[in-house]
């Protein structure tokens, strides 16, 4: 064995991968073998760290320094300056770019500290292509204690007294589903893992995946021994492939150490898991289609109940839970349900991970406590937003969700708070919006979504969400008429009644979530064919303001369609019929002679 | 594998070479590293000192390495700073010197005085 002095742990997640990180780590090893420092020094490929929106992270222990936006070219001298001489490379630490003082570790950025990771537990600290690093950090052990010391109704019953629910959006408690499949009697049962995160915008599924896939692993053979199965499959997105490799990898390594397959640790219990890569249809993500689509049908749901517990998986009793679910069912096992139960709040326990996106400094994943605020995620967690504007409201849930507005942003964050103000927690995107975001033009955003990835299946889905966004089109292009908001919401509500599943049943809530807090929008859009956040193109038009414009025919420069006539020194005039509506006249102005209204 | 007890073992043997990237409780080992440290031998030093602890299993340790302190002359500087904060800055040191502050101070929690910058210092006075 060989202890090295320095550990460079380096970020190859999907989004730092993008932004070169294999290289980094190539010149890393490169540097660190030209300056004879590879006894000392040892290079680790890890998860996602959360703070993408810094990426490409690097990470150096034993100090913990955090270097972000890392590019290859920056390593000759992280590696000369720090692992060499010691010094710290201030230019590229955490928090370099901005006037509070720079911090060395990661245990001391705000972004870090206030989060409270289970589900990410490994995520950033271990390689995930390594089994033995995720044993050192008691992987596996969950699995050795439930085999050796429990029996299946035990590990239910410690689920169940966990409080968990599920991560996936729904939150149905994970005990109460495991009882039904245990419950069901079959000669053959499944358990199944659902990985295809399909909303947009939302990827801490893939994270974990990437970051700690023997997680999922070991939680699937628990979920297994507890309600009697023995085969396990994962249905994953082929388009998350850096998560198919390394969950590819895990699996091999897991079968390899026989913890996984005949006889797992000699206690005579039998698991196999497999991957099914689907196509990356959102309405996979439901979990009849999921089960059809691993079937090998046309991915369509079906008719519920019969539950999949009872009846899933060809036909066989089957526990289909979310990868989040699943990360945090090792720790339950190995710290108790009683721990469990003091995060959180009364009717939601744990934690839960959000993907923080939209207009926030802090992009990335961040895992915090239930009952956390989002006015804690958006500004303490998440930086506040940029260039000084004023946040209008969060999305959650994706397209099954709905906005939060800024009434709202001391809410605790848990799954009945956000049902109740009309959004859903959902997979956990959350998308942040400020003043310049028309909540209408949002709605629309969904709605496309939704009708591009309507399975066609139930009419009220397929032809209910194509006359909405019918309806949205026509608002935002200024041709509203009295009556329109009217009949969306009469379309909304006969839609979430009459859906065959949830994907459709929740599709109108943008359009329903943005009516409750923003409809003065939607009438300013209608009515005034005004749109108030100068999003909507039709409804905008550039003026020029005759008292400041002083004539210097910049504008009529820089216009693409010349557009803008006048003689020199005199006040100029926008043809209305020409202008294309792209804005650089007003950003060309010095005299703030054009305002757009 | 076949028994818990494999899957214990790498544990144990996994926990000891990940133990730099957790914080530790203990000791503290810090190197000075700046060009005036290296020129007078502070990475044999150091070399030292990492192979004296893995040889007693002590990898909680961490090694990590400093610029200059400011006193050039005594380099190369080694301090080692315990759980409460207290340090102790050994001056002048080299590979024999390194082993011996693993052995005294980090494993029996007594500390080198004759190391020391303040016997060196003294030292230095008796001579003038």
């Amino acid at each position: 064995m060989h202890f090295y002095r320095a550990h460079v742990l380096c970020c190859a997640g999907t989004g730092c991968t993008s932004s070169k990180s294999l290289d980094i780590i190539s010149n890393f090893e490169k540097y660190i073998k030209e300056n004879q420092l590879e006894n000392e020094v040892k290079v680790i490929k890890t998860g996602c760290f959360g703070l993408c929106a810094e990426g490409p992270i690097v990470v150096v222990y034993p100090e913990g320094t955090m270097y972000v936006r890392v590019s290859p070219a920056d390593v000759k001298e992280i590696v000369e300056e720090h692992l060499v001489k010691g010094r710290a490379v201030q230019r590229l630490l955490a928090g370099h770019d901005k006037t509070a003082e720079v911090s060395q570790s990661l245990d001391n950025i705000e972004f870090f500290t206030r989060q409270k990771r289970i589900a990410l537990r490994n995520c950033g600290v271990i390689n995930p292509e390594c089994i033995d690093e995720y044993i050192a950090r008691d992987g596996y052990s969950a699995l050795a204690k439930v085999l050796t010391q429990m029996t299946p109704q035990q590990v239910i019953d410690e689920v169940t007294a966990s409080n968990l629910r599920g991560r996936g959006g729904a939150g149905f408690p994970t005990g109460r589903k495991w009882q039904f499949a245990a419950n069901s009697k079959g000669d053959i049962k499944y358990v199944c893992c659902n990985a295809d995160e399909g909303d947009p915008g939302a990827f801490m599924d893939r994270s974990i995946l990437e970051g700690d896939p023997h997680s999922v692993i070991e939680a699937m053979t628990i979920a297994g021994y507890a309600i009697g199965a023995n085969h396990g499959l994962i249905y994953i997105r082929a388009e998350y492939p850096i998560a198919v490799q390394r969950l590819k990898i895990a699996i091999q390594q897991a079968n390899e150490y026989g913890l996984l397959g005949e006889n797992i640790l000699g206690t005579g219990f039998s698991f196999d898991l497999q991957i099914r890569l689907g196509a990356g249809a959102f309405v996979c993500g439901e979990e009849t289609a999921l089960m059809t689509s691993i079937e090998g049908k046309r991915g369509e749901p079906r008719v519920r109940p019969p539950f999949p517990a009872v009846k899933g998986l060809f036909g066989k009793p089957t526990v289909l839970n979310n990868v989040e679910t699943y990360a945090n069912i090792p720790v339950i096992i190995l710290k108790g349900a009683e721990w469990f139960n003091t995060i959180g709040t009364e009717r939601s326990k744990g934690t839960k991970v959000f993907a923080v996106g939209g207009n926030i400094v802090n992009t990335g994943l961040v895992e915090i406590a239930m009952g956390t605020t989002l006015r804690e995620i958006v500004y303490d967690i998440g930086g506040g937003i940029p260039n000084g504007k004023k946040f209008k409201a969060a999305q959650t849930g994706g397209p099954s969700g709905g906005c939060i507005p800024a009434e709202h942003l001391d809410t605790p964050i848990e799954y009945d708070t956000l049902t109740k103000l009309g959004s859903m927690m959902g997979s956990g995107g959350l998308i942040v919006l400020d003043e310049d975001n028309c909540m209408v033009d949002i709605a629309k955003f969904f709605l496309e979504f939704t009708v591009d990835e309507s399975c066609g299946k139930c009419p009220p889905c397929r032809i209910g969400t194509k006359r909405m966004l019918e309806l949205l089109e026509k608002i935002t292009s200024g041709d509203g008429e009295d009556g329109d908001i009217e009949k969306l919401e009469e379309l909304a509500k006969s839609i979430s009644k009459s859906a065959l599943c949830g994907l459709g049943q929740t599709a109108p809530n943008p359009v329903l979530s943005t009516l409750r807090y923003f409809r003065h929008e939607y009438e300013a859009h209608v009515y005034d064919k005004k749109c108030p956040a100068g999003v909507c193109k039709a409804m905008l038009h550039y003026h020029i303001i005759a008292d400041k414009c002083i004539g210097c025919g910049l504008c009529a420069r820089k216009c693409p369609t010349s557009a803008i006539s006048g003689d020199k020194k005199q006040p100029h005039v926008i043809d209305q019929s020409k202008c294309i509506k792209c804005g650089v006249c007003m950003e060309s102005c010095k005299f703030a002679a054009i305002y757009r209204g | 594998m076949k028994s818990i007890q494999e899957l214990e073992e790498i544990r144990n043997r996994m926990r000891d070479q990940m133990a730099t990237r957790e914080k530790s409780g203990g000791y503290r080992i810090v190197v000075g590293m700046a060009t005036c440290g290296i020129a007078a031998g502070a990475r044999p030093v150091m070399r030292a000192l990492i192979e004296e602890l893995q040889k007693r299993n002590r990898n909680d340790v961490p090694v990590t390495m400093t610029g200059c302190i400011g006193v050039c002359r005594l380099e190369p500087i080694v301090e080692v700073i315990a759980a409460d904060g207290s340090k102790t800055t050994y001056v002048k040191m080299d590979e024999n010197k390194a082993r011996r502050v693993v052995a005294e101070h980090i494993i029996n929690g007594n500390v080198c005085v004759d190391l020391t910058i303040g016997a060196a210092e003294k030292q230095a006075k008796s001579k003038e």
